[in-house]
């Protein structure tokens, strides 16, 4: 057997996950630009023009219409991605809701963006974490070398579970931002990824009768479809942890499941986040660290399926410290949702980094030894 | 091609339990869609009167594969369709069957940009003349001077014209059918299923309830809206524009029925004066004189 390669190189995030996506072999790839979006399309038009990737690349007039595409490509058996941020994302909300309910095995990047007015291409999470209750699954990925490896992950995840998965990458900060990264061996990923099973979860043939998503006889079947898809977010979990082992295994790179644990063990602080600023984070928890303080991280790669046991497991600290780059009026995103959890006198919830102001490791730090040092009880909105 | 009612195929794929109005026009479109791609089409349904009266769910009466999809997103999602089954070797039509205001308002950007894309669908408009699913709502295909919930006193504006704004996206197939002429339309759905490419029919089918009339009714109405001039049969294939009997009989004026046989059929119309009803048919012979010239106009540049 000839040796298999790894190939070192240097790509955006955005070509990562282009990259990714070719070597899951999709079938279908729709297409819409939207900053800061547009160049893993554009990319993945360039595989196809050059005979590197056999798929059909249909331009749209909307994103609205991008999501249509994948959708009805989909619930016909084929592997299908697209990508957007945003705008663009909101302007798919209704596909997205029926998307998630038809249990249509989707992959999506959506490379995180803030919103307007006034227009504004940076990063913020508001965008990707308004679509968590919609039934996709939610992951974000942290450095280049991770959107790529989300992306790849994310097809076997959308069709083992059954949910669309949505892949986040901080727009810029990851999307535009070259890293040093291991593309795997296509045999590896076929291996990982087999071919998609075009018959499940139902199978729409011409001349096989059968009626989707028509009126129900009856609402508690529809609330039984909608319990159904709870349901595949609790097995996602399990999907998601044998997966990383798996993938592990074949390409030396597991990162812990659900979460990502750094520096946790003796910790009496956490600080909880997700994206590309926790390597900052993790910056300022090693320069805690050296001053004393018994402080770790726990960084977030799925909030849906939300990780409730993992971060129930942060019970016993002293303080939780959890950062968003969102803000709604009712405050932090993630910090309510660790909240539910950890109960909110456990909490202290910083929002920072909004619009795409720039947080640094150094600011997290001080925000860290704000929080724990004066046990800071309320919202902190850190610019 | 002449087609004779009797020797249609017998199979049913419309099955008693489906829950249409009584005398639904659109339901009689569909029976002939049937017999013309049977066993070959999956039908993408967006909001509209179609998304409800298949019957309740898990049950269908409606013997074809269906997928129900959000308003605005037909067009794309029959596109996904016909993409993956391109992708994975399946034999078959991806087929839309949508209403007026699904079409025509809400959708058009899809439909137009799958127009435009000229992807693999047959794309069928059943025209109702109102968004009669919630209860007869004015869409831009209700015709001037009719009756809505929405247009108490009358419709203002004109009827889009939505096959000759497909037919200008350089489209392999654009026609017109009419729910009382079951051979054309027939004809007419077999004729696009040859085509590769974005063919676009837009099918004429009355609704009882919506223009007020008797449901034993709606095919007289259909077919007085031909007779009259209201509703013109023609036929876009491959840059060749050409009328479709009994349409082409009717180029000469004098052929055609008063209008007032059309309206008085039906009560969306009873509140029309003379004066209007008169320039009606003023715009009827407007639009025949248009399809006429650009009839020729086509003929010349072959």
């Amino acid at each position: 057997m000839r040796a298999l390669t790894t190939t070192k190189t240097a790509l955006t995030g955005n070509y990562a996950v282009a990259h990714a996506v070719k070597m899951a072999r999709p079938h279908v790839i729709s297409a819409y630009p939207i900053t800061p979006q547009t160049t893993i399309v554009e990319k993945l038009s360039e595989f196809i023009a050059k005979g590197e990737l056999k798929a059909s690349f249909i331009n749209v007039e909307s994103e609205f219409s991008a999501l249509a595409v994948v959708y009805g490509a989909a619930m016909a058996g084929a592997r299908a991605f697209t990508a957007t941020s945003s705008h663009g994302l909101f302007y798919m909300y209704e596909m997205l809701w029926w998307a998630a309910a038809s249990r249509a095995p989707i992959v999506m990047a959506v490379v995180t963006r803030t919103l307007g007015p006034p227009w504004n291409i940076h990063d913020e999470h508001n965008d990707i974490l308004a679509i968590r209750d919609s039934g996709w699954a939610v992951a974000m990925a942290s450095t280049v070398q991770e959107a790529f490896d989300l992306t790849v992950q994310a097809f076997r995840l959308a069709e083992s579970a059954y949910v669309p998965v949505a892949v986040g990458l901080d727009g810029f900060v990851l999307s535009h931002t070259v890293e040093t990264i291991e593309l795997p061996p296509q045999e590896v990923v076929d291996k990982f990824l087999p071919p998609r099973n075009p018959d499940l979860p139902l199978r729409l043939r011409p001349g096989e009768p059968i009626t989707m998503g028509n009126i129900p006889s009856d609402d508690r079947i529809h609330a039984e479809h909608l319990k159904n898809i709870y349901r595949a977010h609790q097995e996602a979990k399990r999907a998601i942890y044998s997966m990383d082992v798996e993938y592990g295994k074949l390409t030396g790179r597991e990162y812990g499941g659900m979460v990502e644990k750094y520096e946790l063990d003796g910790a009496k602080f956490a600080v909880v986040c997700m994206g590309a600023w926790c390597g900052d984070a993790k910056e300022a928890v090693r320069a805690l660290r050296r001053e004393g303080v018994p402080i770790g991280l726990m960084r977030l790669r799925f909030v849906r399926p939300f990780p409730d046991e993992e971060v129930e497991a942060l019970a016993g600290l002293d303080r939780v410290v959890v950062f968003d780059r969102d803000i709604t009026p009712a405050g932090g995103i993630l910090g309510r949702e660790v909240a539910s959890v950890l109960g909110r006198d456990k909490v202290t919830n910083v929002l920072a980094g909004l619009a795409g102001v720039d947080f640094k490791a150094e600011d997290f730090r001080k925000a860290i030894k704000h929080a724990i040092e004066r046990e800071y009880r309320d919202w902190i909105v850190a610019l | 091609m002449s087609i004779r009612i009797d020797l249609l195929p017998k199979k049913k794929y419309i099955l008693p339990g489906n829950s249409a109005c009584a005398g639904c026009g659109m339901m009689i479109g569909w029976k002939i869609l049937g017999m013309a791609l049977g066993e070959d089409a999956v039908i993408s349904i967006p909001a509209s009167c179609a998304a409800v009266v298949q019957g309740l769910g898990p049950k269908s009466g409606i013997n074809m594969p269906i997928l129900n999809v959000p308003f605005a997103s037909a067009a794309s999602v029959a596109t996904g369709i016909s993409e993956a089954f391109k992708q994975l070797g399946v034999k078959g039509h991806s087929v839309v069957w949508a209403g007026d205001g699904g079409t025509a308002d809400i959708g058009f950007a899809a439909v137009s940009a799958a127009a435009e894309r000229n992807s693999d669908v047959l794309y069928i408009m059943y025209d109702n003349e109102a968004y009669m699913n919630t209860g007869i709502q004015r869409s831009s295909e209700t015709p001037k001077g009719a009756w809505t919930t929405t247009t108490p006193t009358g419709k203002k504006e004109s009827k889009k014209d939505i096959a000759l704004i497909l037919l200008a996206h350089d489209v392999p197939y654009v026609a017109t059918a009419n729910i009382a002429y079951p051979q054309d339309f027939y004809r007419k759905i077999k004729r696009a299923s040859e085509i590769r490419g974005f063919k676009f029919i837009h099918l004429f089918a009355p609704c009882p309830p919506g223009w007020l009339f008797d449901p034993s009714l709606t095919v007289e109405v259909a077919r007085k809206a031909v007779e009259t001039g209201a509703f013109i049969l023609w036929e876009y294939d491959h840059g060749e524009f050409k009328f479709n009997p009994p349409s082409s009989a009717l180029v000469d004026k004098s052929r055609r029925k008063p209008l007032i046989e059309y309206l008085k059929l039906q009560g969306r119309y009873a509140h029309l004066t003379e004066e209007q009803i008169k320039q009606m048919e003023e715009e009827i012979d407007r639009k025949w004189q248009f399809l006429l010239r650009f009839a020729q106009a086509t003929r010349r540049t072959q």
